[in-house]
């Protein structure tokens, strides 16, 4: 799915319950790739310039007719704006319903392992990681917002029951996101909180931060809906004059 | 559609300690005590409510909508459903429901989406958000618009499809269905009584709500 004119910048490595953050400037894509068969990514989005901009992902599934996410959709905002679009995706249904896990969950279905006795192999856990990368940008537990959980799935029935959608994601599956705006991305690797597995046993990712041309008329995301050509035009009204 | 089930209430509302009515478009703010019954009545049918809580000793600990669908496996709200919050806490109890089905995933409309959503000139129509916005400026202590997260949508439909998609569909309830939950701490509840003229949530025609309190 790649580009042809797009350019690497530079890479990293995200070990399996770790975290991240990171200011991606305007219309540079984060390419995210999962190293190991069920990978999970917890995913917050903020714009960099003004953080009450935020993720808004029932405005998002509203404004798509969606309760998945995948190529084509974008992430918006609670102020109508862009953050990040899907321009690429080998899986196909990436959750924006199951939301992530905090340390009572990680004790109670993986058991105790503490920093003291297992260094850095202690259990971590996605809300707290959540809040260690946000207070390094002032953010705090106000500023949580609904997260995505990439390469994971979670299936709804007709009445509504919620159930894990196991082997969503095999090594080496990707996903695109380009920033419409300059967006503050806080993600982590811990796992999805509805996995079944009673093993902790977080999956490492590689992050690849690329330039690649910037969304023109033809764009595909731009045009998915009509709906997602709203929100660029709002969007770049955040950038006019310049 | 999935079946839905009907839980109705003991409680006589000539003994509410409590008994107002939000106007269409309106909002309201107050704390509900822990063990007080609240009950919210769609008067004239088809009414989405948007509503949040929070721990009344801590507004950093609020109502969470990913939390509650998860801890349940279940996308809709009705009788029995643990309202949670987002550090792990029981906010409030829902004891009975002659709707059967509220949505969560949906969020509440604002100026702002309602252009994304409909057209760009739409930004003038009053919207959940600005209600929001106008009640926390009222309410003060430090309440602001980081506050203001995923709410519920009290009588509101929205299916989730089997193969992800998502659709708006006409409410599931009728005038005088209403839905009571019991408070399992102090909180903190802020209601929007959505003025939505754009789509059916409101059957077009956005109309008041009750809201009874009980000891």
């Amino acid at each position: 799915m790649s580009e042809p004119s797009e350019t690497l910048l530079f890479d990293e490595s995200v070990p399996g319950g770790g975290m991240w953050s990171f200011v991606l400037r305007r219309h540079l894509t984060l390419r995210i790739t999962a190293e190991a068969d069920g990978a999970n990514v917890g995913l917050m989005a903020y714009n960099a310039d003004a953080p009450l901009d935020r993720l808004n992902l029932p405005d998002t599934l509203k404004a798509q007719y969606t309760a998945k996410l995948t190529r084509g959709h974008v992430l918006m905002s609670d102020m109508g704006h862009a953050l990040l679009s899907i321009t690429a995706d080998t899986i196909g249904w990436h959750d924006p319903l199951g939301g992530h896990g905090n340390a009572a969950l990680a004790l109670s279905k993986y058991g105790e392992a503490a920093y003291q006795t297992h260094r850095n192999d202690w259990h971590r856990n996605a809300h707290d990681n959540f809040l260690i990368e946000l207070g390094k940008h002032g953010l705090g537990k106000r500023d949580l917002v609904a997260n995505a959980n990439l390469f994971s799935r979670v299936d709804v029935d007709g009445n509504g029951v919620m159930s894990f959608h196991p082997h969503n994601a095999r090594a080496d599956d990707s996903i695109d996101l380009r920033a419409e705006m300059n967006v503050l991305i806080v993600l982590n690797t811990c796992p999805h909180p509805l996995d079944p597995s009673p093993t902790y046993s977080p999956k490492p990712i590689k992050l690849s931060v690329l330039k690649a041309p910037p969304p023109g008329p033809d764009d595909y995301c731009r045009n998915f809906r009509s709906e997602n050509q709203r929100c660029f035009t709002l969007t770049e009204r955040l950038f006019v004059g310049l | 559609m999935s079946t839905l089930v009907y839980t109705e209430s003991t409680f006589d509302p000539a003994l509410a300690c409590y008994d107002h009515i939000v106007p269409a478009g309106d909002g309201w703010m107050q704390e509900i005590r822990k063990g007080q019954t609240f009950r919210i009545v769609d008067l004239e049918g088809n009414q989405a409510v948007d509503t949040l809580f929070y721990n009344a000793h801590d507004m950093s600990d609020r109502y969470s909508a990913q939390d509650t669908i998860r801890q349940q496996r279940s996308l809709y709200l009705t009788t029995g459903t643990k309202l949670m919050s987002s550090e792990g806490n029981v906010l409030l109890t829902i004891t009975a429901d002659t709707c059967g089905r509220h949505d969560t995933i949906g969020g509440a409309c604002a100026a702002e989406s309602n252009q994304v959503r409909y057209a760009i000139e739409k930004r003038p129509m009053h919207s959940c958000r600005d209600t929001f916005m106008k009640i926390i400026t009222e309410w003060g202590k430090g309440v602001t618009k980081c506050d203001i997260t995923h709410n519920i949508n009290f009588f509101m439909n929205v299916p989730v499809t089997p193969t992800g998609g998502l659709s708006f569909e006409d409410g599931v309830s009728a005038g005088g269905r209403y839905v009571e939950m019991r408070a399992e701490m102090d909180v903190i509840c802020l209601i929007s009584n959505c003025p939505q003229l754009n789509n059916p949530c409101n059957a077009y025609n956005p109309t008041p709500v009750r809201l009874l309190i009980w000891d």
